[in-house]
């Protein structure tokens, strides 16, 4: 199969990444031959297998709702590039 | 006496509980040989001072009651460690700091080890040669420009040059044996919901599992011991009876049944490869057991479905990376721009390709084809896995097929480096253990390593049949330490 520029700035889109033609034209060609790989389990039909979800077949188990960490807010924010003590700041979002 | 570096976990372990070595002295002589190893560029982060006022801290009160009583030991950047940098060896993490530990490395640290610093790896585990590392290539001890396997490049090659006694690794695809066959050391891959995921970053969640890497069979057991927990922290961990994994090794094999799977046999797989198979099938057969050839007729579909079953995990593991939370961001015109800008510059080339094969995979008309298809040819090759062992209790094959290439060989073609996992990858998506141990070298002399699967949850048998074999190949690598400062 071949990704065409028009797919591959679809998908950056999707994934929130910028790309820069030249990049996406690399990404096209690269992309083509994976899924040209990928498109090998056509050959298989698999029309009456149920798909594999979870290798752990285990059930969730039930615990008590309880807080369990210390308040750790100033460490996380420290993480953050922009906050303001309080919060995590973002570029405006409401006009 | 020997070099303190060279000595084993299991013999460091028994020089510390006879006191013939203190924690610090240990600690020190790792320290000192890896601040003459920096050319190897095997460290992210150093933690060398702190290193050694743990180690004095644990003389001064030692407990020998512990499994690793002060030992050193350096990790994979993909563990976070409790107020320690964790970058999972990329630019988007340059600055994180964790503000919890991973419970394998805090199984580590409650046994008595002492952290010594952070190990390179491919930028989120993406990679089979350590080249994708935002932190730059790792040398492979063995010989100068050549890789040291990936994504743990950073810990076969610190484990190889003697920087550490043992090491931790993660294992999606391969990532914990094919580095381990390529600096001729061990690394296991536990069963899925062995080792808990809490705390390490997430790639492919339905894959990934963290595991040991050693000098031998005997240490690799004991860090299993170690590191195997159930933890109510990972929903994915499975509550089992775990071994006693190092006290119970034996070489003892009689009459235990080993699968030869036909499919392994690749196409342009060198000679070399399939004459240290059958090397290894004749020790197998001297230790006493059985060889039974078998068939996994999936095999060929295991590497296409990984690639997208791991990059559309990855896809929605990585979407939390947008820098609004984490360290790195690049300004935007608004939100959407700062998001796009901030991962574009933030992630490198293999982790936005895996990233955009994942987003394309799962998105509306796509998925049935792709995704659910894969699911259910995943489903297809644990099948073929249960069926063999309804008649075998483990499976013998080569590692990787071919030995470790040269730093810049394989960057500009992703399915060739992609090929390097074909044996490891089956493994991952059928959720069992698997073990690979070094086997003999090539022509040019480099490591090649055997891999033994197991059944799930049975990593007792695939460690025993290791440990036997190890008796037999009696393994040497030739280190020249040509990095030395």
């Amino acid at each position: 199969m071949t990704i065409d520029l028009k797919t591959i700035k679809h998908i950056a889109k999707l994934s929130r990444i910028s790309l820069e033609d030249e990049k996406a034209q690399k990404l096209a060609t690269d992309l083509s031959s994976i899924f040209e790989f990928i498109e090998k389990l056509n050959e298989l039909n698999t029309k009456d297998v149920a798909p594999l979800t979870s290798i752990a077949e285990t059930t969730l188990k039930f615990r008590k709702d309880e807080v369990k960490s210390e308040n750790l807010r100033e460490k996380i924010l420290k993480n953050s590039p922009s906050d303001n003590e309080d919060f995590f700041v973002v570029p405006k979002v409401v006009e | 006496m020997t070099d303190i570096t060279s000595l084993t976990l299991t013999e460091l372990v028994k020089n510390i509980k006879d006191k013939n070595l203190s924690s610090t002295e240990i600690t020190k002589a790792f320290v000192e040989r890896s601040e003459k190893s920096k050319e190897l560029n095997t460290y992210i982060t150093e933690d060398f001072t702190s290193a050694i006022n743990k180690a004095k801290k644990f003389d001064e009160k030692p407990n020998f009651d512990l499994k690793l009583p002060g030992i050193p030991i350096a990790v994979k950047d993909l563990f976070c460690t409790i107020g320690v940098k964790t970058t999972a060896g990329s630019k988007i993490l340059n600055n994180f700091i964790p503000t919890y530990e991973s419970t394998v490395t805090q199984n580590i640290w409650n046994q008595g080890a002492i952290l010594l610093g952070k190990l390179n790896c491919d930028e989120f585990a993406m990679g089979s040669s350590n080249e994708t590392s935002f932190f730059g290539n790792v040398q492979n001890p063995i010989d100068k420009n050549l890789v040291p396997g990936g994504s743990s490049g950073g810990s076969s090659s610190s484990l190889t040059a003697n920087l550490t006694p043992v090491t931790i690794g993660t294992d999606t695809g391969g990532s914990i044996r094919q580095p381990a066959s390529f600096t001729g050391t061990v690394g296991l891959k536990p069963t899925y919901g062995s080792c808990s995921r809490y705390g390490i970053v997430a790639f492919a969640s339905s894959l990934d599992q963290a595991g040991p890497m050693s000098k031998n069979v005997k240490d690799c057991s004991l860090l299993l011991e170690v590191i195997s927990s159930y933890d109510p922290k990972d929903s994915t961990s499975i509550e089992f009876k775990r071994n006693k994994y190092s006290e119970e090794l034996t070489n003892n094999i009689k009459g235990k049944k080993i699968g030869i799977p036909k499919e392994y046999r690749v196409e342009g797989m060198s000679n070399e490869i399939e004459e240290l198979w059958k090397k290894g099938i004749e020790y197998i057969k001297e230790c006493g057991a059985e060889v039974i050839d078998i068939s996994l007729p999936h095999t060929n579909y295991a590497l296409p479905a990984y690639y997208i079953v791991a990059p559309a995990e990855a896809s929605s593991n990585l979407a939390r990376y947008d820098g609004v939370k984490y360290g790195f961001r690049t300004k935007g015109e608004n939100l959407i721009d700062m998001y796009e800008k901030t991962r574009s510059d933030g992630f490198g080339n293999e982790v936005k390709r895996r990233i955009m094969i994942g987003t394309y995979v799962l998105s509306s008309g796509y998925y049935d084809a792709y995704y659910l298809k894969a699911q259910k040819v995943r489903r297809l090759i644990k099948k073929d896995f249960d069926q063999a062992y309804s008649k075998v209790d483990a499976i013998l094959t080569p590692s990787t097929p071919s030995s470790a290439f040269k730093i810049g060989e394989k960057t500009n073609d992703p399915i060739s480096m992609y090929l390097n996992d074909i044996f490891t990858v089956p493994v991952n998506l059928a959720g069992l253990p698997g073990i690979s141990i070094p086997a003999g070298v090539d022509k040019k002399g480099y490591p090649l390593g055997l891999q033994i699967i197991g059944k799930a949850f049975d990593e007792q048998t695939i460690l025993n049949i290791a440990y036997s074999m190890e008796e037999k190949i009696n393994f040497k690598n030739k280190i020249t330490d040509w990095w030395i400062k």
